[in-house]
């Protein structure tokens, strides 16, 4: 069904000039020469830094917290701890504001390793490392729960007495609550089946492993209005949430948002902003801090782990019957793990009669979840993906050819109820089939896996200023950071509308001072969404470039087309007159009415689903355990990509992640429920020398709901990589692997257990 | 009148029903009026919910148009990341 909209939304076929290409990233010279400011690059005279006390304990009761012999050091100029955050009206009423508000800074309780607990503000940061030594905080530890599976059981330690109860038999547990997605009956189906794969499985929570830390510097007057500059993916939504954690008008905080140095989701919420702005506020002078690695792995927000058990059946000749899920889904110390959206995507690539997914949110002593690039559909979709290709060997099916039996395509009732309009999956496993890669040899030790997967992608709020300057090239302003090269796209698709060149349009991304809100860059939404309103403002402003130049030829604006970039007479009673390029109407704006600028502001909807393919060939060391990708293959639709480039970059970072959470990366927590392995030494994410060349293949199916077919492509491509990985050992390995990460301990283990199982059988 | 599809666990909150029934020309309306003829449903509408109409998911924008024949499906609230 076409959107409701008051501009035209839909999408028209058209020959692009600019969109499509692959054009030099407008902040690539900064950033390779340094000169771009990233969070902690921000400075104001008189600064002061920060520094947060963390609990170093699981769990624990904060009986009292005495700060004055902090306070009392020379150079410390405040300290803030819980009663510094009252609960304001806001935050009563909203318990997801109430979970952020206890995660910025610990009430009654540390909930998990690396809580903060007190933060101080000083004139030098050695003298507020100093200070922290100085907080005497007395704790009652109690007993932890870090495990999803554990947290589940009647005799778990219980994190939140208010919660749960429902769960529990009336009394307090740590399911913070229940979703239950699907349609059909599920028992008749499996009824129907002639083969049925049932399994469990586990995967480990990986933290979105962004290279630069959180930072920020509030600068608060005694007026009670201020400055932030942060890295963030939404500086809308940290101006929003200071304001209302802290009791201040919103218009009395202005949000700077630095260059980002990587979110992936994880920069969607607030940390240490809150902390800079009270400190600031009780200091009465700027405040900086800068978490450091260690700090962001213990108190940030990693995704959730998960326990799983997934069952599907299908007749001989391939047709799935039935298909379960139970998804149980640890997103830490507060309710909110991404357990729906693991339950909405689990089946989403299938055409499913029968179909259920049920999801548990369980917390933990872990620290808060945070979104992780398609939140709660990776986890779903390796434990998904595996059954379905293990389900394709038991019916000796070529695993394509059995997504493409059942596949979900265009009008598909969804597993999550809604009827897909146009998707491009089906598209995507023919790509794939036909790939030079799928169809090559593998060698000694080596398996191949495929897999699929799906993400929503979204749309939101959205506001765009695009202005025209006195030469005639575009300022254009966006309130949506760029983490992954939207800036670029922005650029191709103002000059795609206005006919100007690339290099003529610079976009920048604005304050919260001026622009209406924007939403998070989250989603997957800026190319669709910012890119969207960007096309509509160029329009606007194309429109009135189009009415100075009638009112300069003394003609009606419909008398008037807008070619290659300049207005030219049109019609036969437009007359004779020389065509006026953007730089002469540009030139005369003064003269004919003023500044000329064209604005849009949406709530945008439509985004259309993105689907991919993936493709893997590993190889296993069967005397160590330990995993090479040899070869990899990322096939995904993106409707139309604006900047090629940076869309087989998404494509490729997505893979990239996806291998390092399916092979290495893992929270490892000692029996005190303490985290041992917080920094990338032992945190292992994959770097160049791990990894083979991705290649890409963009697929191309528009989405009917943008006037150039533009689908989110930011996360469609995590969510298939670790099913895919899956496939690829456990064909290499020639046994099920079930848990991530497949590291070499944990493979060599099942290796051995294999042997020992199938010489038990001789 | 239109006809609106819950989520399965939404159903506890509503009687078992797995459809219901209700007015309003946009989503908007449609929700104000599902809250009120089912007030246990309130607390969940009031939390956020995502609304999918005829194929289409809304987040936000809820001034869209509800036909008497439209697919209507309530889901869980969404975010990306």
């Amino acid at each position: 069904m076409p959107l409701e909209t008051d501009f035209p939304q839909n999408f028209e076929a058209r020959e692009f000039k600019v969109v499509g290409k692959r054009p030099v990233r407008p902040d690539g010279v900064d950033k390779v020469t340094g000169r771009a400011k990233f969070g902690a690059d921000a400075v104001a005279p008189g600064m002061l830094h920060a520094k947060i006390l963390r609990s170093p304990h699981a769990h624990a009761k904060i009986v009292s917290i005495d700060t004055s012999k902090a306070e009392a050091l020379a150079g410390v100029k405040a300290v803030v701890t819980r009663d510094d955050f009252p609960v304001h009206e806001a935050v009563k009423e909203d318990q997801e504001l109430m979970s952020v508000l206890t995660n910025v800074m610990a009430r009654e309780k540390a909930l998990y390793d690396g809580h903060a607990v007190a933060a101080v503000a000083a004139t030098d940061p050695r003298i507020a490392a100093q200070a922290l030594k100085l907080i005497e905080v007395e704790y009652e530890v109690l007993d932890h729960v870090i495990d999803e599976d554990l947290a589940m059981q009647p005799d778990a330690p219980i994190l939140h007495e208010h919660l749960g109860h429902e769960y529990g038999g009336g009394k307090p547990s740590n399911v913070a609550g229940v979703t239950e997605i699907g349609h059909g009956d599920v028992e008749k189906g499996f009824a129907e089946a002639e083969v049925i794969v049932e399994r469990s499985f586990k995967t480990g929570a990986a933290h979105q492993g962004y290279i630069e830390p959180h930072a920020c510097l509030a600068n608060i007057g005694s007026d009670g209005r201020g400055e932030l500059w942060c890295c963030t993916q939404g500086q809308f939504m940290v101006r929003d949430t200071c304001t209302q954690l802290l009791g201040m008008d919103v218009s009395n905080l202005r949000v700077t948002p630095s260059e980002i140095g990587g979110g992936f989701g994880g920069k969607t919420t607030v940390f240490i902003e809150p902390v800079a702005v009270a400190l600031s506020r009780k200091a009465g002078k700027p405040v900086k801090i800068v978490m450091s690695r260690d700090e962001v792995f213990r108190a940030t927000g990693p995704t959730a782990s998960a326990s799983l058990w997934i069952k599907v059946g299908a007749k001989k000749d391939g047709t799935i019957t039935a298909a379960d899920a139970i998804l149980k889904y640890q997103g830490g110390a507060f309710p909110g793990s991404p357990v729906d959206m693991g339950a909405m995507a689990s089946f989403a690539c299938y055409a499913l009669e029968n179909v259920r997914a049920v999801g548990y949110d369980v917390v933990t002593n872990r620290p808060k979840q945070a979104a992780y690039r398609a939140p709660g559909a990776p986890m779903a979709a390796f434990a998904v993906e595996s059954v379905i290709s293990e389900l394709a060997g038991e019916l000796g099916m070529d695993p394509i050819d059995f997504r493409l039996k059942n596949a979900a395509g265009d009008g598909t009732k969804s597993s999550f109820g809604p009827t897909y309009d146009e998707i491009g999956l089906i598209e995507t496993l023919e790509a794939a089939k036909k790939t030079e890669h799928y169809n090559s040899p593998l060698g000694p030790n080596q398996g191949r896996g495929v897999a699929s997967g799906f993400w929503f992608n979204f749309g939101g709020q959205t506001a765009v200023s695009l202005n025209l300057n006195v030469d005639g090239t575009v300022a254009l302003s966006v309130g949506t950071p760029d983490i992954g090269g939207s800036r670029a796209s922005m650029c191709a698709m103002a000059a795609e509308e206005l006919g100007c060149d690339y290099d003529d349009v610079y976009c920048i991304v604005a304050d919260t001072a001026s622009l209406g809100f924007n939403d998070v860059t989250d989603g997957s939404r800026v190319t669709f969404a910012s890119g969207l309103a960007t096309i509509q403002a160029a329009r606007q402003a194309k429109q009135r470039m189009i009415d100075r130049a009638a009112k300069i030829w003394g003609i009606p604006s419909d008398a008037v087309k807008w070619e290659n970039g300049a207005a030219h007479p049109s019609g036969p009673n437009a007359g004779e007159h020389e065509p006026l390029s953007i730089k002469d109407i540009a030139a005369m704006a003064g003269e004919t009415g003023g500044p000329i600028a064209g604005h849009h502001e949406i709530a945008a909807e439509g985004a259309g689903p993105s689907f991919a393919t993936h493709i893997v060939d590993a190889e296993i060391d069967r005397d160590t355990g330990r995993i090479d990708i040899k070869r990899y293959t990322v096939v995904q639709d993106a409707g139309k990509a604006v900047h090629p480039a940076y869309v087989e970059g998404q494509f490729q970072g997505g893979a990239v992640q996806g291998i390092g959470w399916a092979l290495n990366e893992e929270y490892i927590y000692n029996d005190k429920g303490l985290l041992e392995n917080p920094g990338f030494l032992d945190y292992r994410v994959p770097v160049a020398s791990d990894l083979p060349m991705i290649e890409t293949v963009i697929v191309e199916k528009p989405n009917p709901g943008h006037p150039y077919g533009v689908r989110g492509v930011g996360e469609t491509s995590i969510v298939p990589p670790m099913g895919a990985i899956a496939n690829a050992v456990s064909a290499a390995a020639k046994v099920r692997a079930t848990e991530i990460p497949m590291s070499p301990p944990r493979m060599l283990k099942l290796l051995r257990d294999s042997e020992a199982t199938a010489k038990a059988a001789e | 009148m239109v006809q609106v599809t819950l989520w399965g666990s939404l159903r506890d909150y509503a009687d078992g029903a797995e459809t219901l029934e209700a007015e309003g020309e946009n989503i908007y309306q449609v929700l104000q009026d599902l809250g009120k003829k089912h007030p246990n449903l309130q607390p969940i509408l009031k939390k956020g919910v995502t609304v999918s109409l005829d194929g289409q998911i809304y987040r936000q924008n809820l001034m869209q148009e509800v036909k008497p024949d439209s697919e209507v499906f309530l889901l869980p609230k969404m975010a990306g990341g």
